[in-house]
């Protein structure tokens, strides 16, 4: 959907002539009572659930967890799904053209934060003609989205489903976005970020930064008995088994982020990068109460389902209990469940029964549609 | 302690309209009750992951943590009423909670299998461990790890500066509050910070 009229950003800059990419599963009922926004994290897309036609392998990212009889089951609500600004999967982004000049963006995108992406999906829900959410859900950086709705439109949801994420990022996240960012930024082909024009991409800064996060998604335990310190294969005429190489691959762990890191520099947009984990480091909806995060939630009107993992590092069981905390003091209602998995961050993405249980006992049983 | 006039019994302790802390839910049964018929409001305290689903199915507002972590999520006097419904006798620091239950509640009601009830002390004086209806456990596999009765209670309660606002024992549902201490498997306490 497109949409003409300037969107105010919080850093002051504005942009017009934008397009959301968005899609939606199961049926908007009369009362246009049973929507479901979902929100998105790094990199992710509209595409939360289901297949394209003739394509078996595109399923949505959240597809265990949404689609008819799932947890949120799109035989009762009406799922919206919807790409940020600045992304790479079909809304406007840094790779399309700045309608005042005629450029293409590139670094000239505006710096976008959670609190406008938040403005961009409410108008979008005003014109699909939607006053109320049944629910507003996600994960990690789709949780700060979920959470930060229900503080700047607090009377347009009934329910926000927070997984795995965290009230703001601390020093050790925002310093492991520095070093992504860092890498993509002195990759020689990222050109100040109009690497467009000089027809290249930054791809090896891309490759170390999806490394890096790829490490920090995982927990040591799951790195371990996935990988531990398998080679990747055994020189024969060795007892050791190693190559004595130093710049070879080696090691499975070696293999399996230069394959991550590989796959990801085809498909993501480097300043798209460089922008969505911005909007992580600013996201920190206390700043403006004095650093309280109850007086911040003091906003918040909805009830509240939260999700965390035990073995969670980068978005830890401590910073969803400190959500939790600001609504108990602003006596919301709220629930919370510690799923003990061994997955680290990525757990919210995978098959857990525990978890996609408690998320489908709550649609079943608070949720109306 | 899932027998319904027991939580009837529980219940009645509990103030109309009252914000209630139960730590131990379980499956919610008792928040349940008291959100229904008593039009409280509150949540629940467990550590189970079949629990807290079961509270989420009634409905019930359910925080997953573990109470041997203590209660610093929660601030004093936060709540009109804190329960500990049969789980005194599962924490490794049982006093300490018995003071958070305090601190964070305006009053405080704790139940627990009374380990004085007659049938118990028989079968300790023939030499052996009770098991009961009430405490079916072989003492190899108890999760009672706190073993107490009702006279011990009333000690630990006066330790600890607490005022005992009510006290009885519940058997088969009923109330017993002629000597509790012998003739009731279940203790039932309700105090206040002195």
């Amino acid at each position: 959907m497109t949409f003409e009229a300037p969107l105010p950003l919080q850093s002051g800059a504005s942009i017009r002539d934008y397009t959301l990419a968005y899609e939606t599963y199961g049926t908007l009922n009369a009362e246009r009572s049973n929507a479901v926004l979902i929100c998105h994290a790094l990199n992710a897309s509209h595409h939360v659930a289901g297949v394209y036609e003739g394509q078996p392998k595109s399923e949505g990212w959240w597809d265990n967890m949404i689609g008819p009889g799932k947890p949120v089951d799109t035989n009762r609500y009406f799922v919206i799904g919807v790409n940020n600004l600045g992304s790479c999967f079909g809304s406007t982004g840094p790779m399309h053209t700045h309608p005042d000049t005629g450029r293409v963006y590139g670094a000239d995108f505006p710096v976008v934060t959670v609190e406008d992406w938040v403005n961009a999906q409410a108008r979008l829900l005003d014109a699909l003609g939607i006053q109320q959410l049944a629910a507003v859900m996600g994960g990690s950086l789709g949780g700060m989205q979920a959470l930060s709705w229900t503080l700047q439109y607090p009377e347009r949801m009934r329910h926000a489903v927070v997984v795995a994420s965290a009230p703001n990022l601390n020093a050790e996240n925002i310093a492991f976005n520095e070093v992504a960012r860092r890498a993509i930024v002195t990759d020689p082909d990222f050109h100040g970020g109009h690497f467009y024009e000089h027809n290249v991409v930054p791809k090896r800064g891309l490759r170390i930064a999806r490394m890096i996060g790829h490490i920090t998604y995982l927990s040591d335990d799951v790195m371990n008995e996935k990988f531990g310190r398998q080679l990747r294969e055994a020189v024969v005429d060795s007892t050791t088994g190693y190559r004595y190489s130093t710049q070879d691959v080696e090691f499975q762990i070696e293999s399996y982020l230069r394959y991550q890191g590989d796959k990801f520099s085809e498909y993501f947009d480097a300043n798209t990068y460089l922008l969505i984990t911005r909007a992580l480091d600013y996201f920190d909806p206390a700043r403006s109460f004095g650093g309280s995060l109850s007086a911040a939630l003091a906003q918040a009107k909805c009830r509240f389902l939260l999700v965390s993992f035990t073995t969670d590092w980068r978005f830890s069981p401590q910073r969803s209990r400190e959500i939790v905390k600001g609504l108990l003091d602003n006596r919301r209602d709220v629930s919370y469940a510690e799923i003990d998995a061994p997955h680290g961050h990525d757990a919210f993405l995978l098959e857990d029964p525990r978890y996609l249980d408690v998320v489908r006992a709550y649609f079943n049983h608070k949720v109306p549609a | 302690m899932s027998d319904a006039n027991n939580l009837q019994s529980i219940a009645a302790l509990v103030p109309r309209g009252a914000r209630v802390l139960d730590l131990g839910c379980g499956d919610g049964a008792l928040l349940d009750v008291l959100q229904r018929e008593r039009g409280c409001t509150g949540y629940g305290i467990e550590i189970d992951d079949a629990n807290v689903l079961a509270c989420v199915k009634r409905g019930v507002n359910v925080i997953q943590l573990n109470l041997d972590e203590g209660l610093s999520m929660f601030d004093d006097a936060s709540f009109d009423v804190v329960l500990q419904i049969d789980t005194l006798q599962h924490l490794r620091n049982a006093e300490v909670m018995l003071r958070e239950t305090a601190r964070v509640g305006k009053t405080g009601i704790v139940a627990f299998p009374n380990f004085a009830h007659w049938p118990n002390r028989l079968s300790v004086l023939r030499g052996r461990m009770p098991v009961t209806k009430r405490l079916p456990y072989q003492w190899y596999d108890t999760p009672n790890i706190r073993v107490g009765t009702f006279a011990d209670f009333i000690d630990l309660a006066h330790k600890n500066a607490l005022r005992i606002v009510d006290a009885f024992g519940l058997e088969q549902g009923r109330e017993v509050r002629w000597l509790p201490n012998a003739r009731a498997g279940t203790a039932l306490f309700k105090f206040v910070r002195a």
